[in-house]
Parts: structure tokens; C-alpha cells; sequence
């Protein structure tokens, strides 16, 4: 029950979504606006559903977009900026999350999987040949053969 | 039949497993970052006059379970709990305080003024950068402090079949851990 | 009255779908004609009575029948006749009919065109294919019949949301959804080749148009969504690795696998229980993605109001069909016989490498998609899977399957000699490298990966073209000769040289547009200018539009060339942002202008007061590239589809294959 109320209550925060809003404390130093850009571009909006908080126009998205360039004025570094975030919604906020114990087989899953596959299509291709091994020709086969020659003949 | 071939299907059936489990979780709720830390730095300017409304001064108390609640007058669902927070306010050990977010002082007043005022003492946090430090995402949030440590947050508006079932026994647990 | 007789036409079609489930299925084990036979004309009348259950749901739509629930709850009187129809399949009830409708649809397309096939495989791919739809009707029937009534009748429907009024989403839904059924046929083929045992050339020939035909709509499908995210968001964004656009990827990931691990069985009796599985988990992605959207487990934007009932419905749904069919694989997959023999170095070993990279993508994409979920199952803790992650992890996996791409075609089948490919190659291989280096040095200081994906990206397109060119013997025989192979070759194989070439246009795009998007963004009054890029947009009027439906704010915007506004403008953009009628939310149009450098593209807000508007611009190189080159893929599909000795329902399969074994 509780959960069904959620989407109302976000309700106005969403709907504001759809309206184009514009930064007007872009940095000037394009450096330093591109760096903001990429770390926005890094956290959740937390009030819409997986948007990055540059893909906003929500409210606390425009907040945290403001944050995050106040501190890199203020000479906050990326992973002071990512650590205020996390301290406050969690690793939640990352849309690249962070390499831990939850999140072992999200980073090393595609690399053991391609070492298997590898080690199975090796193994597949190393099979083959083996398999290969020339065999005297049967009595038929022979006789087959020596038709097919006097054919060509 | 050797027992690779059936591969597929273990796995298959661990995502259905993960499903399964999935179907009881709700993925739209919103995780709490701040449960068993610190409340936060702050201070927020009363409704009405200069000075200080709220502080962090006032979450730290060995007496009370000190809850606090963010609600705004343009907000819906903080009509519908308002109820709810009244019956807490008027709670033996607890004390009530409140945060105006990005709310007009004028409208808030007046939001209380209607439907009467529950809160001890409130804040109001016109740019909404206090809410951030608590994690607030949307209003109405609540939380639930003792000894100036978070123990709860309840996002969305708090139901009256929550506050028997949700609200109190947290309360009640907290006011028991104190004493023993 | 019209929408009992849908719910009726429904009833009925469950019928006959359940005897061409059931008598083709033992006439087949018993071999008896007669019980076989009547998979046709169930398939058929199945076909012809969802089909009239679909068209009584659209004659709801069409009359704004609000006593019908889905239809109160998602039209609307004053919509555009395009969007009452397109709203048919806008929601969870009328999609699954769709669904459903179409799974009929291939059915009978299966009984019409199989009649080359085997009387059992054909008898067997019928009955799996309606197993699968009671399943479907069932599902319609018992938790979402899209012609309950209303008791209170509304005066005026919900309307349909506004966001999703536009032309590439009337079409993007019926393209995706028949690449998720096509691939039913895929997979009923699986199921029946498993049961017979059976899975030669032949078999391979049979499926291969109908893997092809489901991928060209998959491709179309995710290409019109993507092209409406590019159009209708606002954000200039075209893939967002949401759950459920990923659910739509995963499927074509495997599909595309499996269109080239087809081609090994086809052409040398190998990789059978490979490709049996891989027919099977394609579909099983698009049941998958079936339940995602549906099920609410996973949060998106894209999904439909969740019921717990319905979720736990298709979970057992899905238990039975894909956990089924990996019981059968498991048991029945050994008595494929593995046939060719092949050197680690040959075009078969570049096919399974491949396969290999594109279904560990595809595995990359579920449990990136799945983690979320999974990590607050078993860890508590809500995590986030998004964008910076996908592309980081597509971005170091895709290398090596574009490597595979620039060598496979050049291998020849059994043993191939890559010394003389490389020195084939070596002129391309050149370009390439040179076309890194120089995006390198153009960008320097700018992040490396990008300049090493141009490189890639141009490897492969020079490579595929000089694939057809020494296939076709350019320059090494007379003119007039090579220009006879290029006519004779076949349409199959024009079909791989055109989805690589465009595979690599696209991807050239790609990059482009993710490396070096620029935006930028201001609050004007009229007659201010801006700046990006090299254009300089001046704000000449905001004016008021009304629509059928809307109102809308249209910015006139004149774009000029950066340093010399005198040279005059280049051309005027119209963005608007609309206000709907029926709901209060607003989208924006925002106006682009394309050229094959990059599109420039204009969204205005809403007013900001004093005559003021925000305008916020992106600039986005060689964006255009990418669908030219997904168009350029979906012809390849196309031009090879049509290759005759492919065609569905060609009745040479089965003799063609055979003459291809008796050809030196």
C-alpha cells in the first residue's frame, strides 16, 4: 500500500521534469563546466527513474547540479564531490557503481565469462583435429574409389 | 546426458529465484543513506522573525526521541499525513520538529494555521540545501533521531494504519534501548 | 456488443490454438497424417480470430468506446486518428493482444509457407508455436482482458500520454513486438528439432529467413525508439541503457549470434546444440522482456502499471516455456552429432569468437540490468546500474568483435591462411591506423578511447568493402569481369557486406556523437544570441501554436555561422514545447537541423518571464551516421532475405541443400 503512494507523491517533482529548464550558473572556465558535466552525467536523479541528474529538469536535480559545481569552485575533488553524494543517498546515487563485495560479478562477471567461452571454443577448435586422424579406406570404399577413377578415365 | 547440458537451465532457474525475490521488493522505494550516522550540521531561520528556528542543537536530546518531519504547503501527500503527525507530536518522551522545504513562509504559516500546527519548533529551509544534507529527495520525509543519531526515515507520507504499525513500536524500541 | 464479440473472438481462437497445440504434437509422434494435417487450419482460424478480436478492440478505439476499460483509461475524443489507433497497443491489455495476434500471425505463416517442410517438423513447430500462445490467451483472459467493461462510464477517456503521442512511437511497438514473436518461430523450430532430434543443413536453411526476418524488425523496432528518444526527450539522447531498452537489446544481441552460428550449421554440419540454444534463449530474452516491462520489478520509465498477480503469472509462464525447454535441451541436446572439422584459424572459428563476444555482451547486459534487483535481494543494498557503466564495459568488449568482424569474412571455411588476409589487408589496416592517429592528434588532450574506435570503426568499413572487392576480383581481373561478379553475387552475401558496412557507419557514429557532443544553454529575450560550436543561434520570435490536442510555445530562431553573422543565416529553427489538453504535462519538439558533420540541435522551455525563454542547444557530430547506418544494416537484412534460396517458404530448401553437398 505504502509503496503505491510513491508515485503520487513524486508526482510534481516528475511532471516538472517535462519542462525545459536552463542552468544559469553554468561555470565559466570550460574546463572546469566540462568536469562538472561529467560527474553529473555519473549521479542518479534520484526523483526520476535512471536519468542522470544532466538529463533533469527536477528540482533536486537542478539542486545537486548546483552543488556539484559549487564544489568544484569551491576546489573539491571528483571523489570528494562522488563521496558528499554517496554520504547522503548512498552508493544508489552512482550510476557506475563502485567495485565492492555486492558488486564483484557486476565487474569480473564479463571478464570469467569471456575466459570460459574462451577456454570452451580452444578446447572445441583443439578437439577437432584429433578427431581427424586418416583411416585406411574400408574394402567399399575402395572399391567405390577405383570406380570412381575408371570413371574419370 | 552430461550434466553441462543442464547448465542452461541452472542458471535459468537462479534468475527465475532472483525474480521471485524480486516480485516482493519495491523498486521505486527510495533507500535511506543516513540510517545510524550523525544528524547532520545545520541551522534554518524560523517561519516568522529573525533568529534561529531550527538547529542541530536541538536533535541532540537525552531526554526525548526527537523526530523530524520535512513537509511544504504545495505538498499533497503532507495533508494526508498531517493527522499522523499530530498524534505524534502529542506523544510523552517525543518531540516534534518540523522543516518547511522550499516553501514561502507565508504559505507555510498558513498550511498550519488550517490544519493546525503539530511541530515544537520549525525550520525553514527556503533553498531546500538543508533537505540535500539530510538526503531528502521529496517531501514529506520523516525522521526518527535519538541522541542526535538517525534511526529511521520514512519516505513518503506516514499512513494512520502506519503509526500503530510502523511509527510506534520504532519509538517504543528506541525509548527501551535507552533504559536498559 | 463489438467488445464481447472481441472477447468472444478471443474465447474462440484459445480453442483452436489449443487443438493445434495438442493433435499435431501426437500425430507427429504417431505418425499419423490425418491428426497432423489439422495444425493448418487451427493456425489459420486461430489467426483469422484474433485477428477480429484485435480489430474489435480498434473499433472501440475508433468510436471512443469509453464503457470499454483500457479504452477510458488511455484514449481520449479529441486524439488524432494515427493515436486512437496507436493507443490500441499503448497499454499493457491492448499490447498483449498484439502480441498474441502476431504470434497467430506467424503461425500461419508457418502452415502456409512450411509446405516444403518435413509433415512432422512442421506438424511440431505449429504445435510448439500455440503452446506458447495459450499461454498468452490465458494470460489475457484470467489477468488483463483488454474488453472488460466499466460499470460507471466515463464521459471522457484518460488520453493517452502525450510523450508517447508521436509518429516513431506509433511504430516503433508493432516493429519490436513482431522481432519478439518472429523469433518465436525460431525457437518453436528448436523445440521441434529437438524433439525430433534432428538438426542438419537443412534444418538451418529453414530457419535462417525466419531468424533474419525477426531481426530486421527487432532492428527496426529498437532503431524507431531510439530515434524517438533522439526526438522527443529533449535531451538529445538516444540510448539510455534503461531496463527496458536493454530488454529489447538482449534479444537482438543473441539473435544477431545466432543469424551467424545458423550459418556454420548451415554450412558445415557444426555448432547445432549451440545454435538450438541459442534459438532458445532469444526468445527466451524476448519473454523476458515481455515480463520486465510488465512485471514492475524493475524501475523504468518505459513500463506499464504493475499488478503483483500478473507478475506472478508470467513467472510461472516463464518457468514453464524456458525452464522446459532447457529440460528438453538437457536431455535431448546430445543427439546432435557434431559434423565438420575445422583449423583454429577458418571462418568457423571466427564465427564462434563472435558468438563468444556477443553473448557475453548480451549476458553483460541482463546482469547489469538484473543487479539492481539482485543486490538489494542479497546484499540489502539499492545500487544503481547505469549509462557510465554500460558504455565503459560495450567500449573495451566491442573491440575485439569488430576485430573478428574485419577478419572473419576474409577466412575461408576449414582452414584459412592469415598471413595472406593481413597482407590483404595491409592497405587498409594502413587508413586505419592513420585515421586514429589523426583523430588523436585533432582532439589531443582529449580523452584517447575515442580516437581508437575511429581507427576500429574505419577498419571495418574499409574491410568489408574490400572484402566484396576481392571477392569480386577488382582490379586483379578485367574490369568488365569483376563488374559480372558483382552482379552474380549472391544477395545473401551482399547481405553480410551491407550489415557490416553499416554496422561500421553506424558505428562511427556512435562515437562521434558520445565523444563529442557540445551543448550549450541560456536564457534569451528576443532579438539575443548564443553561441555554440560553430553557429551563433539568434532568438527573432516566440510565438503561440495551437494543435488538435495542445497549445505550444514555438521559438523562431535564426543559426547563423559562429564568426560572421554577415554571411547571413543558414537556417531558421522552429523548436516548440507543448502544453497538452488532456494532461497536464508539456513535451518539447525541439527542431533539428542535420548534415552528415553532426546535427545541431534547438529546444526552447517554457517562458521564463520578462520575455525571456531558456534555450538550450546541442551540437552532436556525425550523429546522422548512425542511422544511416542501421539503415544501411536493415537493408543488408532485407536484400538477403529476399535471396531466393533463402526465401521463407522456398520449397528449393530442402533440394537446394542438397545440391550445395553434391557441388565440388
Amino acid at each position: 500500500m505504502k509503496f503505491l503512494l510513491i508515485p503520487v507523491l513524486f508526482m510534481t517533482l516528475v511532471l516538472n521534469a517535462a519542462a525545459i529548464g536552463v542552468d544559469k550558473d553554468r561555470l565559466q572556465d570550460p574546463a572546469q563546466e566540462d568536469r562538472a558535466q561529467h560527474i553529473m552525467k555519473q549521479l542518479r536523479c534520484l526523483v526520476c527513474q535512471n536519468q542522470s541528474i544532466v538529463e533533469s529538469d527536477a528540482e533536486l536535480a537542478q539542486d545537486l547540479r548546483a552543488i556539484v559545481r559549487e564544489q568544484i569552485i569551491a576546489g573539491e575533488t571528483d571523489a570528494e564531490i562522488f563521496k558528499f553524494m554517496t554520504a547522503r543517498y548512498g552508493d544508489w546515487v552512482l550510476l557506475k557503481p563502485p567495485f565492492n563485495s555486492a558488486t564483484a560479478i557486476l565487474w569480473l562477471g564479463p571478464i570469467a565469462l569471456l575466459l570460459i567461452g574462451g577456454f570452451l571454443i580452444f578446447r572445441t577448435i583443439r578437439q577437432k583435429p584429433e578427431q581427424d586422424v586418416t583411416r585406411p579406406l574400408t574394402a567399399a570404399e575402395e572399391k567405390h574409389l577405383k570406380k570412381i577413377m575408371k570413371d574419370n578415365n | 546426458m552430461p550434466l553441462k547440458r543442464f547448465l542452461p537451465l541452472f542458471i535459468f532457474a537462479g534468475i527465475l529465484i532472483a525474480f521471485m525475490i524480486g516480485l516482493s521488493l519495491k523498486p521505486s522505494e527510495i533507500p535511506s543513506g543516513l540510517i545510524n550516522k550523525p544528524v547532520p550540521d545545520f541551522s534554518l531561520p524560523p517561519l516568522q522573525g529573525d533568529g534561529i528556528g531550527l538547529s542541530t542543537a536541538d536533535l541532540i536530546d537525552p531526554e526525548n526521541i526527537v523526530i523530524v518531519n520535512f513537509f511544504a504547503s504545495w505538498c499533497g501527500p503532507c495533508r494526508v499525513e498531517h493527522p499522523a503527525l499530530e498524534l505524534l507530536g502529542k506523544l510523552d518522551g517525543v518531540k516534534l520538529h518540523g522543516i518547511a522545504y522550499k516553501d514561502r513562509p507565508k504559505n507555510s504559516l498558513s498550511f498550519l494555521k488550517s490544519l493546525g500546527n503539530p511541530y515544537d519548533k520549525i525550520g525553514a529551509d527556503l533553498k531546500g540545501r538543508v533537505a540535500i544534507d539530510w538526503g531528502v529527495t521529496g517531501t514529506p520525509e520523516t525522521f526518527i533521531i535519538k541522541n542526535g543519531i538517525i534511526r529511521y526515515q520514512h519516505i513518503g507520507p506516514i499512513h494512520q494504519m502506519q503509526v500503530d504499525d510502523l511509527i510506534l513500536p520504532i519509538i517504543k524500541n528506541l525509548q527501551q534501548e535507552g533504559a536498559s | 456488443m463489438i467488445a464481447e464479440l472481441g472477447h468472444y473472438f478471443l474465447v474462440l481462437a484459445l480453442g483452436l490454438t489449443v487443438i493445434q497445440a495438442i493433435f499435431p504434437m501426437i500425430g507427429a509422434a504417431r505418425g499419423s497424417d490425418r491428426m497432423m494435417m489439422l495444425g493448418q487450419p487451427a493456425a489459420y482460424g486461430q489467426f483469422f480470430f484474433s485477428l477480429l478480436a484485435f480489430l474489435a478492440l480498434t473499433y472501440s478505439y475508433l468510436i471512443s468506446d469509453f464503457s470499454v476499460s483500457v479504452v477510458a483509461r488511455n484514449s481520449h475524443s479529441l486524439k488524432p486518428l494515427l493515436y486512437k489507433i496507436s493507443g490500441v497497443w499503448g497499454n499493457h491489455e491492448g499490447s498483449l493482444l498484439f502480441w498474441v495476434m502476431f504470434l497467430a500471425l506467424f503461425g500461419a505463416m508457418v502452415a502456409y509457407f512450411g509446405k516444403g517442410l518435413p509433415k512432422s517438423l512442421r506438424a511440431r513447430v505449429l504445435s510448439v508455436q500455440a503452446m506458447v500462445g495459450i499461454g498468452f490467451y490465458l494470460f489475457m483472459l484470467l489477468t488483463s482482458n483488454p474488453f472488460d467493461r466499466l460499470s460507471d462510464v466515463p464521459f471522457e477517456g484518460n488520453g493517452l500520454n502525450p510523450l508517447l503521442q508521436d509518429p516513431g512511437l506509433v511504430f516503433h511497438p508493432p516493429f519490436l513486438y513482431l522481432g519478439y514473436v518472429g523469433l518465436s518461430v525460431v525457437f518453436s523450430f528448436a523445440i521441434a528439432a529437438l524433439i525430433e532430434g534432428r538438426v542438419d543443413p537443412a534444418w538451418a536453411r529453414w530457419v535462417r529467413p525466419w531468424t533474419l526476418l525477426a531481426w530486421v524488425f527487432l532492428t527496426i523496432g529498437i532503431v524507431l525508439g531510439s530515434w524517438w528518444a533522439y526526438y522527443e526527450l529533449g535531451w538529445g539522447g538516444w540510448w539510455a541503457w534503461d531496463p527496458v531498452e536493454n530488454a529489447s537489446f538482449m534479444p537482438w544481441l543473441v539473435a544477431t549470434a545466432l543469424l551467424h552460428s545458423a550459418i556454420v550449421v548451415e554450412k558445415r554440419d557444426t555448432l547445432k546444440s549451440w545454435t538450438i540454444l541459442l534459438a532458445i534463449i532469444a526468445f527466451s530474452f524476448s519473454l523476458l522482456g515481455t515480463f520486465i516491462v510488465r512485471s514492475g520489478i524493475i524501475t523504468s520509465v518505459h513500463a506499464f502499471a504493475t499488478d503483483p498477480e500478473r507478475g506472478l503469472y508470467i513467472l510461472v509462464f516463464l518457468a514453464l516455456v524456458i525452464g522446459g525447454s532447457f529440460l528438453l535441451f538437457a536431455i535431448r541436446s546430445d543427439k546432435l552429432q557434431a559434423g565438420g572439422l575445422f583449423a583454429p584459424i577458418s571462418r568457423e572459428s571466427g564465427l564462434m569468437i563472435n558468438n563468444l563476444f556477443l553473448s557475453v555482451a548480451a549476458a553483460v547486459v541482463l546482469y547489469g540490468t538484473m543487479h539492481p534487483l539482485l543486490s538489494d535481494a542479497f546484499f540489502g543494498v539499492k545500487s544503481s546500474v547505469g549509462p557510465p557503466f554500460f558504455n565503459l564495459v560495450f567500449s573495451l568488449l566491442m573491440i575485439p568483435l569488430v576485430v573478428t568482424m574485419v577478419y572473419g569474412p576474409h577466412l575461408k571455411w576449414k582452414r584459412a591462411d592469415i598471413k595472406g588476409v593481413n597482407q590483404r589487408l595491409m592497405a587498409v589496416t594502413g587508413i586505419a591506423l592513420l585515421a586514429g592517429l589523426m583523430t588523436f592528434y585533432v582532439t589531443y588532450g582529449g580523452a584517447i578511447m575515442p580516437a581508437i574506435w575511429i581507427g576500429i570503426g574505419v577498419w571495418l568499413l574499409l574491410s568489408s568493402l574490400q572484402e566484396l572487392a576481392s571477392r569480386i576480383k577488382l582490379f586483379q581481373a578485367p574490369f568488365k569481369d569483376s563488374m559480372s561478379r558483382l552482379r552474380r553475387q549472391p544477395r545473401s552475401s551482399w547481405g553480410m557486406t551491407l550489415g557490416h558496412f553499416g554496422f561500421a557507419v553506424g558505428l562511427l557514429g556512435i562515437v562521434g556523437t558520445s565523444a563529442w557532443t557540445i551543448e550549450a544553454q541560456k536564457v534569451m529575450g528576443l532579438g539575443e544570441d548564443m553561441t555554440i560550436g560553430d553557429y551563433r543561434l539568434t532568438l527573432k520570435d516566440v510565438i503561440p501554436v495551437a494543435g488538435p490536442n495542445y497549445t505550444a510555445v514555438r521559438g523562431i530562431i535564426s543559426v547563423s555561422p559562429k564568426n560572421g553573422a554577415e554571411n547571413g543565416e543558414i537556417f531558421i529553427a522552429y523548436p516548440e514545447t507543448r502544453t497538452y489538453v488532456s494532461s497536464p504535462i508539456t513535451t518539447t519538439e525541439g527542431d533539428v537541423k542535420t548534415t552528415m558533420a553532426g546535427d545541431l540541435f534547438i529546444v526552447i522551455g517554457e517562458s521564463q518571464g520578462q520575455g525571456r525563454w531558456g534555450i538550450r542547444a546541442y551540437y552532436k557530430p556525425m550523429q546522422v551516421w548512425f542511422w544511416i547506418g542501421t539503415i544501411i544494416v536493415v537493408l543488408g537484412g532485407l536484400i538477403s532475405l529476399s535471396d531466393r534460396r533463402y526465401r521463407i517458404g522456398s520449397p528449393q530448401g530442402q533440394k537446394a541443400s542438397r545440391k550445395m553437398k553434391h557441388a565440388p
